[in-house]
């Protein structure tokens, strides 16, 4: 496997960020000729990711969040987010559907969403170091026709 | 963001672009302002012109269902497109017989 091309990304936590963010990402994997719905997948993904940043590893301060994505020559994307907030204590149960910390409207779903929509997710977070949370998809080799 | 208006006891809020953390709060507070004050029975929800939506969506959706209940109305939400409902059908909101 071998990495064709390799972006990275840093920018504060601030809310206004989580559509640059999944902009970015997706005007990123363009050239490998996406279809609409593996865009959109992706894009919800790289949101769910960076709104975590925000509202959980950086509750009361603003930190940096830093991606990073690859594209391999056998058209997987390969996306890191990480920030270096206040980590998962319990990375299981964060991820249980409906399961969350925040007060506010928050359904729960972030990371049920990132499971849906990327073949893979990784999760590895440190208490007060961060996290980093990696998505993989590969995006379908198909002719424009078929597409 | 969010367009509203308001015709035999139905209050319809015309969402539009995308709906992420940093947008929902100001369409929930412009939403929830509109129901306090003219109380409908119908608080409609429609998506039609949603170009994204991540899981904060679902929180908004959940959070007006509660909200218009507390009033005494009912909230449907129509008009769904494809992906945005790939993520509905990931909460059991879909259970809940509130989208159309």
């Amino acid at each position: 496997m071998n990495i064709q091309n390799h972006m990275k990304l840093s920018f504060l936590s601030r809310s206004v960020n989580e559509a640059f963010a999944r902009a970015a990402v997706s005007s990123f994997l363009l050239p490998l000729d996406p279809t609409v719905t593996e865009l959109s997948d992706v894009r919800t993904a790289v949101s769910e990711a960076v709104t975590n940043c925000i509202v959980h590893a950086y509750p009361d301060t603003t930190g940096v969040v830093y991606i990073d994505a690859k594209i391999t020559d056998t058209n997987k994307v390969i996306i890191r987010i990480r920030d270096s907030g206040v980590g998962i204590e319990n990375i299981k149960q964060a991820m249980e559907p409906l399961f969350t910390t925040s007060s506010d409207e928050r359904a729960g779903l972030g990371f049920a969403v990132m499971q849906s929509f990327m073949d893979r997710v990784r999760v590895r977070s440190q208490k007060g170091k961060g996290t980093v949370v990696t998505l993989e998809k590969f995006i379908d080799k198909l002719p424009d026709d078929k597409k | 963001m969010v367009d509203m208006s308001y015709k035999n006891d139905i209050l319809t809020a015309g969402l539009y672009g995308e709906i992420d953390h940093h947008i929902a709060p100001k369409i929930r507070s412009e939403i929830d302002a509109k129901c306090e004050n003219l109380r409908p029975k119908v608080l409609r929800l429609d998506f039609k012109a949603v170009s994204f939506m991540d899981s904060s969506g679902v929180g908004l959706v959940m959070g007006r269902q509660r909200c218009i209940s507390l009033l005494g109305g009912r909230l449907e939400v129509v008009n769904i497109p494809k992906q945005i409902n790939k993520v509905f059908s990931l909460s059991g909101l879909d259970k809940l017989g509130v989208l159309k």
